[in-house]
């Protein structure tokens, strides 16, 4: 199976480096940054690419462009992995829609356009034929879409609670075990790397929101925006209230939850017992889903990470090779 | 809660026991013994107080005892639940913001624990609501809701599973 990666960040690699290290049967035909791009229909060296990107900080010829992969190179499945844009979802939406409109599998960790043009996308998908799927852009190496999809098939989801945002999380953890404020939570997030320099769409739920949406999108509804999901984040939360809550067994967590039934979506911070299966420590990420026949399930992971997170994009690449074998691997 | 048992030596310490065990409290024991029953069943009934989201586990924990429940009266068990709210409690008038609660007549503030900071910072406290039942506790919630919105409080409500 041809693959055609775009980005060359964090994840990117990742996914470079285990396809490497790994024989997955996948051949890389071509990569990208956001300024070069390497196209060899062959299959082009892993090793070779990884050190000149490191080396050079650019990937390829700076002559070609991502649009030239996506649009002239050959490839069974476009992994997109660049830079989210919550808006626009752009560039990465014009690279999927062209990739699908080709007929070409795509695979993605990008929030973007699969919270904004779900319908649009899945619907292109479908006429073709092909596979769109996103298990990277929620719950990082969580097997969350595979559980609901393949091993919960058939199964009506009654409610998604979710941990979804590591950041978040970090900082509750440093302010209940340290009394932090949270201030002082959130710098020692930063010095640690895990907040952005504007960390806004973490803090104030935007992000776990966004994948909200993702969720309620494939599992519930076909038609959520963002605007539909009532979001309060942690930034006016005290140590004062996680000292009241854990004087009570309790702390809070910053919850993501959808009831169908109910017609809820929110994320909000939210008092749980210390015992409870959501209450997780530091960066990881966790869900619980509760469905018609299997009851209550949780499921608790990485949220982020660049192997972390290639392990969600070859679930999905392998998923793909396994379900339409050698689909275009004949073509030249 | 009215439970169905079989009459034999051993039954009613049976059903009782795991009321205990998932911290419930054992109000009264009515024995129905006049009741005609079919197949030498004897009804029991038992008044109990339970803690928030232990019925499904108590009466699992029943069931497992091979002891039939038959009938849940939700209007006996006492509902409550903790909630936080952070922002400026003391200038927006905390009497009010409890009393609106109280007057209600169905639900009531019966703790309150508040931490106060500096004069000028907000302060954070936890407000322990009782209620007869949960349509009640919705009610007094959503009243909640509009107070937090009212004086801009941050309102952390606990997360319950759906039923
Ligand atoms: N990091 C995680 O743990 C994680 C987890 C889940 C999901 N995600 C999502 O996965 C995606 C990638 O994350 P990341 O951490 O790898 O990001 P990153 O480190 O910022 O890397 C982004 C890569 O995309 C490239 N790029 C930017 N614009 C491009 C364009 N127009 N065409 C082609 N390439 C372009 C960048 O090129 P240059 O190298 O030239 O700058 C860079 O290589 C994001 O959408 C992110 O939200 C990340």
């Amino acid at each position: 199976m041809r693959v055609a990666l775009l980005g060359m960040g964090s994840v990117g690699r990742g996914v470079l480096q285990m396809i490497g290290e790994k024989d997955l049967g996948i051949t890389v035909t071509a990569v990208a940054d956001s300024r070069s791009a390497l196209i060899d229909r062959d299959g082009i060296s892993i090793e070779e690419v990884l050190a000149a990107k490191a080396r050079n900080g650019f990937c390829g010829d700076k002559a070609i462009s991502a649009m030239d992969v996506v649009t002239g190179s050959a490839y069974d499945v476009l992994v997109e992995v660049t830079p989210t844009n919550a808006t626009t979802g752009e560039p990465a939406l014009t690279h999927m829609l062209c990739a699908l409109e080709r007929g070409r599998h795509v695979v993605t960790s990008n929030k973007g356009p699969i919270s904004r043009e779900f319908s649009r996308l899945r619907e292109i998908a479908v006429e073709k034929g092909i596979q769109l799927r996103y298990e990277a852009t929620v719950g990082g190496a969580i097997p969350i879409m595979h559980t609901l999809e393949q091993g919960l098939a058939g199964n009506r989801v009654l409610a998604i609670f979710g941990v979804l945002n590591g950041t978040c999380n970090f900082i509750l953890t440093r302010m209940a075990a340290e009394g932090l404020t949270y201030e002082q939570a959130l710098l020692e997030a930063r010095e640690m790397g895990y907040a952005e320099a504007d960390p806004t769409y973490d803090v104030k739920g935007i992000d776990p929101a966004i994948k909200l949406v993702i969720l309620a999108n494939t599992f519930c509804s076909h038609s959520v925006s963002l605007e539909d999901v009532d979001i309060t984040g942690i930034d006016r939360l005290t140590n004062d209230a996680l000292r009241l809550a854990e004087e009570q067994q309790c702390t809070i967590r910053l919850i993501a939850e959808a009831i169908p039934d109910r017609g809820i979506l929110r994320v909000a911070p939210r008092l749980l017992p210390l015992s409870h299966p959501l209450v997780v420590e530091g960066t990881l990420n966790a869900i619980t889903i509760e469905t018609d026949m299997a009851g209550e399930i949780t499921l608790i992971g990485k949220g982020a990470g660049s192997v972390e997170t290639a392990s969600a994009i070859i679930g999905d690449l392998l998923y793909i090779r396994d379900t339409h074998a050698g689909r275009h691997s004949k073509t030249a | 809660m009215k439970l169905e048992i079989k009459d034999a030596p051993g039954q009613l310490v049976a059903a009782l026991k795991p009321i205990s065990e998932v911290g419930g409290n054992i109000i009264a024991v009515i024995h129905q013994r006049d009741e005609k029953q079919r197949g030498g069943f004897l009804s029991v009934q038992i008044v109990l107080e339970l803690p928030e989201n232990r019925l499904k586990d108590l009466t699992r924990l029943i069931r497992e005892q091979g002891v039939n429940i038959q009938r849940i009266g939700h209007e006996r068990l006492l509902y409550q639940k903790a909630v936080m709210v952070i922002g400026h409690l003391i200038h927006t008038d905390l009497g009010d913001t409890v009393d609106r609660i109280d007057r209600t007549g169905f639900a009531e503030v019966t703790e309150l624990n508040i931490s106060m900071p500096a004069i000028s910072q907000v302060s954070s406290a936890r407000l322990l609501i009782k209620s007869v039942n949960k349509e009640d506790m919705e009610q007094a919630m959503a009243i909640l809701r509009r107070v937090a919105k009212e004086k801009e409080f941050l309102l952390v409500e606990p997360l319950e599973e759906v039923e």
